[in-house]
């Protein structure tokens, strides 16, 4: 069913992991008297020195307002600003800078799309089409604009394994589908959704497809071109970059059309009370003094990710993936939440007996950090008919050591349920 | 920081076998209480016999230290008045949050509770139930949600 993964390579030459965890300050943070073990990365991931320093270097030397003055910390900052669009544009292969806005995050990045494209297009019994993997974000931004349009969201539904039901999907598709809203990679459960073929369904009807890149882009080679999206929102500090950046590439064409969403300075060419011209893309939708020091960093963290390689990366996460998976499905009691065929390197788990937050504070007091919860996808939750889980995401500099930790904690708290 | 004193043998005991678990039919006052962030969620449900809680049960679904703060919290009050239920909540909100904090008088097997304030993320697990007590009882008068 699912669209070929991409083809496998020749396995890529590892990188020395020891060396890229001494980029990361935080790594060696003590938390209870242990050294931190960070699986929590699919929440935030940390920040390589490269980035906090390019922020402060920023602060330091360059800082002034973008796109405003004559004077030369103005030109600086606005060209290091856009050198960062750029190299957006580069990492996601987009066409033109113009598709790539800056935002505050995915969530932003969604609701933008919602409120201008979406919201002057639906009429009632409109519909929009989401599947039952998303976010609270890929959700919620929906609903609001169904609400203000009498449009209809439409869910389709997921397999035991936690992977979309394609049939369904297309089921769903309908006459009155204006757009259809997908998760790239699943935050809950890892599923790799295989969106290529999504897109080719959803576009075989004239449907414009958005998708939320914010747990694809920090793990896996993402070309918004070879994907054919419409929309596609991600967020920085995910991918080991500040937090309060993000961006939505949107097709020239769709964005072209759109109306601004919030209007104030640097979005407009000309104001008069009588008519306000509004400024070209991607500036039209990017209202308001920016995060212009986050996006440096942004810059640094892209930089950092292509020196690894993506593809290095993705290698690399998908061996501790296996080796996660291995690990704690040998453990009794363990239940494993999500077992797509293609994953991201993400494990969520209940454990017989042992409360998913009790389970979180037992190995924090052994300084692994794990997210125990909803993870703000409360209906991925309802569907398997649980309250929480227990989340651990790995990145490339988390370690097969920190998995055995993980292991023998997760039996600690058996010990103390028992 | 130390995790024997979150989990103390009477709140695993507590958790293991809740007592006063389940729905109380009818109720005089019942309330649905939910940390909306962590999904836990309970209902207390009161029978009263003038100003006393003649019976007080719990039912719901969370973490260790939600299951058993109810438990106990149900043992603590059943048979006590109104002002008493008060008074424990008080007491069990400052043993929750102030450090070395010092009850006014013994409050049983809930002084277990005291290991919580350690850990600042599970504050709200064992107030859930006090909270949800507390709107059962301010609105006893008003028909028992049927949820």
């Amino acid at each position: 069913m699912s669209t070929p993964a991409r083809q496998t390579r020749a396995a890529p030459v590892a990188f020395d992991v020891e060396r890229v965890r001494a980029d990361f300050p935080i790594l060696a943070r003590q938390i209870n008297g242990r050294t931190l073990a960070y699986l929590d990365n699919a929440a935030s991931a940390q920040r390589p020195r490269a980035v906090i320093e390019a922020e402060a270097r920023y602060y330091e030397q360059m800082h002034a307002n973008v796109h405003r003055g004559v004077h030369t910390l103005s030109q600086e900052a606005t060209a290091a600003f856009e050198a960062v669009r750029e190299r957006v544009r580069g990492f996601i292969d987009a066409a033109s800078t113009r598709e790539v806005i800056f935002t505050r995050g995915t969530t932003e990045s969604i609701n933008l799309v919602a409120q201008s494209y979406a919201r002057p297009r639906l009429e009632p019994g409109d519909e929009i089409l989401i599947s039952w993997l998303e976010h609270h974000s890929n959700i919620v931004p929906w609903q609001l604009v169904c609400e203000q349009t009498g449009a209809q969201l439409k869910v389709a539904p997921i397999d035991e394994r936690g992977e979309i039901r394609f049939d369904q999907f297309e089921r769903l598709l309908s006459a009155r589908t204006r757009l259809v809203a997908l998760a790239h990679v699943s935050n809950s459960l890892g599923t790799i959704v295989p969106v290529e073929q999504f897109i080719a369904a959803a576009h075989a009807r004239g449907v414009p497809v958005l998708l939320d890149g914010a747990q694809a882009v920090p793990h896996i080679p993402v070309d918004v071109r070879a994907l054919d999206a419409d929309f596609y929102a991600f967020s920085a500090h995910k991918m080991y970059g500040p937090t309060g950046v993000g961006v939505l590439y949107g097709r020239e064409s769709l964005l072209e059309a759109m109306p601004p969403w919030q209007g104030g300075g640097d979005m407009i060419l000309s104001v008069r009370f009588e008519k306000t011209t509004f400024n070209a893309l991607p500036h039209k939708f990017e209202a308001g003094t920016p995060n212009i020091a986050g996006v440096v960093g942004f810059g640094a963290a892209i930089d950092y990710l292509q020196g690894l390689g993506l593809e290095r990366v993705a290698a690399c996460e998908h061996e501790l993936l296996e080796y996660a998976t291995a690990r704690l499905a040998a453990i009794p009691g363990l239940r494993l939440i999500g077992t797509a065929r293609r994953k991201s390197a993400l494990v969520s788990f209940v454990l017989e007996g042992v409360h998913p937050h009790d389970l979180g504070t037992i190995l924090d007091a052994e300084g692994i950090a794990i997210r125990t919860g909803h993870h703000c996808a409360m209906p991925v939750m309802e569907f398997y008919g649980v309250p929480a889980t227990a989340r651990a995401s790995l990145a490339f500099y988390n370690t097969r050591a920190e998995i055995d930790r993980l292991a023998a904690g997760i039996q600690h708290a058996r010990e103390v349920f028992g | 920081m130390d995790l024997k004193d979150l989990y103390r043998d009477v709140i695993i005991d507590h958790n293991r076998s809740p007592r006063n678990f389940g729905r109380l039919e009818p109720a005089d006052a019942h309330a649905e209480g939910v940390n909306p962030l962590c999904g836990d969620r309970l209902d207390v449900y009161v029978a009263l016999e003038g100003e006393r809680l003649r019976d007080v049960r719990f039912e719901g679904k969370g973490c260790a230290i939600s299951v058993a703060a109810a438990s106990l919290m149900t043992e603590a009050l059943k048979g006590r008045t109104r002002a008493d239920a008060q008074r424990y909540f008080e007491e069990v909100h400052s043993l929750l949050t102030l450090p070395g904090f010092a009850p006014s008088f013994d409050l049983g097997k809930l002084a277990a509770l005291s290991g919580v304030r350690e850990f600042p993320a599970r504050v709200k697990c064992a107030s859930l139930c006090w909270h949800t007590l507390n709107a059962a009882l301010a609105h006893q008068r008003q028909p028992v949600s049927t949820e």
